[in-house]
């Protein structure tokens, strides 16, 4: 088979995902050399990745290829699974988040994270925001975290919808609703970093692009790293691209970079549906 | 691309092919539905013999069990005669006595007291409608139950004022006028082989006819502990505080023990070697016979911290340990059901695990465990063989105040009815036990249920 023209990629690219203007500003996160074991099998072999202030980077690659993974290391989400060992250095704003003297809760009110599937708390709309002001203090009294909690759903598009019934349960909303709840109870405790895990592979196309747009709106104050399996999502939403292949960092820079002018073959064969 | 280029044969071939798959299809559905039938209809035959036997034991119980609730009773005027009860007054706590002396005059008065000869009273009550019970002491007297003389005795020292007074008083009637009036006995039967003398019997039938013995609603069965020389008055009290307080002890013991071990073995704890050998261990606790738990109760709480015997402690002790297990084992299943993504959810936004499994986990997990604690309870409630090597199945004729002192449990006490001797008088009280610990163990199992309900979040 020869080399595939250009034209037979399905992906639209938006006009400001141009490598010239990409945010080259100061390092947010970087991994040295991480690597993850689970049990004895080695599920990354090694990933070094700087992830910008403000940028919004995804993670793409194939089932299993360790991207998931990865971004579990960025808050520590894989000390929850017993079998994983991770090795390596992880430094966000140029502190070390696995030196021991570091709190993990502290960590993790840094660095939020939004799952694959919407896990709102069976509580009330209001509870689900308030409960990470309240439990990380960070407000005195009940106008304050009134306040956190419309401004969080405010900017997670989700006030209009959700004002008049605060008190409804979380898990009424709808599934885009569901998400959008989420992503506002991880803005609610000011993060510097949001993880998300597949945010809309449980959504339909209208949660979906609600979300994307929702991304784009956060990133002005949030740096973001998005896990998708959906290669138009990346390119949409991504001001980077980061291509993971069988545990290995194959391939990560400016997204047009990546799906106009792949440096690697396997990247090529990836986003042109050869595999994956 | 290969169907565009099929030859006009190759087409007319899988035609056919396709029409004898279908007709196969259609063979093998009859086969399928009777399969179906047949499997639904076993199914419905199961639930109903279920629900038939489940039904003729209530109705076996019910009918057996609720006569025992209606005891026959006499209604006497008993002239409390100051000739016979002839006493000093009730002693007053004086301003100047100590308290042990005032104790000790009490006591003696109490001695006084003891001595009245209340069968005296009984007998000439029963003068009143017999005239001839006088003369025949012995016969009378089997009329009414020996425990009421003390029932007299304790209304005097209560109120030592009703000396002089006539009261209309309901008091039992013997067991075994009871079981002549039910027809519990052949009324056929020679004078050898009948328990009351052919007087008696007389009388009874007489009484019986003028009104002055009836059928009445006994709360004797409820408010008295057991008796072996009062049948009549041979009540559950005893075993019913006996189980409510191991009852107690189980709660506030194997709950919070058990619910706390499962929370940790289940959320905390490393998964290792050690662990994996704990929770084998518990599993094969949760099988271990009961009548082993009694066994460890008699050895451990009783030859060597010295605790007393048949003492609700212990046997609260016992239960506890054996219903430790169950409740392990269902706490843990609960905890196991809750989705990870809640526990993730709460660790992402920087809940710590203790907070993401108190804050979030535990009240969602809180119907679960409480079904489990409260079935866990209900089945110690429920269990004789441990009790019987403890010492609970002895005969106690008090009702427990304390832990510490002697008491029975009440499936203990259906036992030792069930073995009484005077088998036409108990076995409708053994069924009457039965009902009240039915009635209290579906009392249980709803609480379960209603608790269930009012705790469960709806997702």
């Amino acid at each position: 088979m020869g080399q595939p023209s250009m034209n037979t990629l399905k992906v639209t690219l938006p006009e400001s995902a141009d490598s010239q203007a990409l945010p080259q500003g100061n390092i947010k996160m970087s991994a040295r050399d991480v690597k993850v074991f689970y049990g004895a099998s080695e599920a990354l072999h090694g990933i070094n990745m700087d992830i910008y202030e403000n940028e919004v980077v995804a993670f793409i690659g194939p089932s299993g290829c360790g991207k998931s993974t990865f971004l579990r290391c960025l808050n520590r989400m894989n000390d929850t699974i017993d079998s994983a060992r991770v090795t390596g250095k992880v430094t966000l704003d140029d502190q070390d988040i696995y030196d021991p003297s570091l709190d993990v809760v502290q960590l993790r009110a840094q660095v939020g994270m939004v799952f694959q599937k919407p896990n709102p708390f069976p509580k009330s709309i209001f509870e689900n925001i308030a409960y990470g002001p309240r439990l990380h203090g960070l407000v005195d009294n009940k106008t304050d975290l009134e306040e956190i909690v419309e401004s969080s759903l405010r900017r997670a598009g989700l006030w209009n919808e959700v004002k008049d019934r605060l008190d409804a349960p979380g898990t009424g909303l709808s599934g885009g609703q569901q998400q959008r709840l989420c992503i506002a109870r991880a803005i609610a405790v000011s993060p510097e970093v949001i993880l998300m895990d597949e945010p809309c592979s449980a959504l339909d196309p209208i949660a979906t692009t609600i979300i994307e747009e929702l991304i784009d709106e956060l990133k002005g104050s949030y740096t973001i790293a998005i896990v998708t399996h959906n290669m138009q999502q990346a390119a949409r939403v991504s001001d980077r691209t980061a291509f993971f292949h069988l545990g290995n960092l194959v391939e990560l820079s400016a997204t047009r970079e990546i799906f106009t002018n792949p440096q690697d073959t396997r990247t090529e064969d990836y986003i042109t549906g050869r595999f994956g | 691309m290969k169907t565009t280029n099929m030859m006009p044969e190759d087409q007319l071939d899988l035609a056919q092919k396709r029409d004898r798959m279908q007709q196969r299809v259609k063979a093998s559905l009859k086969r399928r539905h009777a399969q179906e039938k047949r499997f639904k209809g076993m199914g419905m035959a199961a639930v109903v013999t279920a629900l038939a036997f489940v039904t003729l034991l209530f109705f076996t119980i019910l009918s057996k069990g609720l006569p025992a609730f209606w005891q026959a009773t006499l209604t006497l005027q008993v002239y409390f005669d100051p000739e016979v009860i002839r006493i000093d007054p009730k002693p007053e706590k004086r301003s100047d006595e100590s308290e042990g002396a005032f104790q000790q005059r009490y006591l003696a008065w109490q001695t006084q007291l003891g001595f009245v000869n209340f069968n005296r009273i009984i007998l000439d009550s029963l003068a009143r409608e017999i005239p001839e019970a006088p003369e025949y002491q012995r016969d009378a007297l089997r009329l009414v139950t020996s425990g009421e003389r003390f029932a007299l005795r304790g209304l005097v020292e209560k109120d030592p004022s009703i000396i002089g007074q006539t009261l209309t008083l309901d008091l039992l009637a013997d067991a075994n006028v009871d079981v002549w009036m039910k027809g519990n006995i052949d009324r056929n039967l020679p004078d050898a082989q009948q328990q009351l003398s052919a007087r008696t019997r007389a009388w009874v039938d007489e009484l019986q006819a003028r009104g002055v013995i009836k059928s009445k609603f006994s709360t004797a069965l409820f408010m008295n502990p057991d008796s072996r020389s009062s049948l009549a008055s041979a009540g559950l009290a005893g075993a019913f505080m006996g189980s409510l307080m191991m009852m107690l002890i189980v709660m506030f013991l194997a709950v919070p023990v058990g619910v706390a071990s499962a929370i940790y073995l289940e959320e905390f704890a490393p998964k290792n070697k050690l662990t994996d050998l704990i929770e084998v261990n518990i599993n094969n606790l949760a099988a271990v016979p009961s009548i082993v738990f009694g066994l460890l109760g008699a050895s451990v709480f009783i030859l060597w911290f010295k605790m007393p015997l048949s003492a609700p402690l212990v046997g609260g002790l016992v239960l506890s340990l054996m219903t430790l297990p169950t409740v392990i084992i269902a706490t843990r299943s609960t905890l196991k059901a809750i989705p990870p993504s809640i526990r993730q959810a709460a660790l992402g936004i920087g809940a710590s695990k203790v907070q993401s499994v108190f804050h979030h986990v535990l009240p969602l997990a809180i119907p679960g465990i409480l079904t489990g604690a409260i079935l866990g309870v209900a089945q110690a409630l429920g269990e004789t063989a441990p009790l019987l090597l403890i010492g609970m199945s002895s005969f106690v004729a008090s009702v427990p105040a304390t832990p510490f002192e002697q008491s029975t449990a009440l499936p203990v006490q259906i036992y030792l009815w069930q073995g009484n001797e005077l088998r036409n008088f108990f076995e409708a009280r053994t069924s009457a036990a039965i009902i009240v610990l039915l009635a209290l163990m579906i009392t249980l199992n709803a609480l379960a249920i209603w608790l269930r309900k009012k705790f469960e979040t709806r997702w």
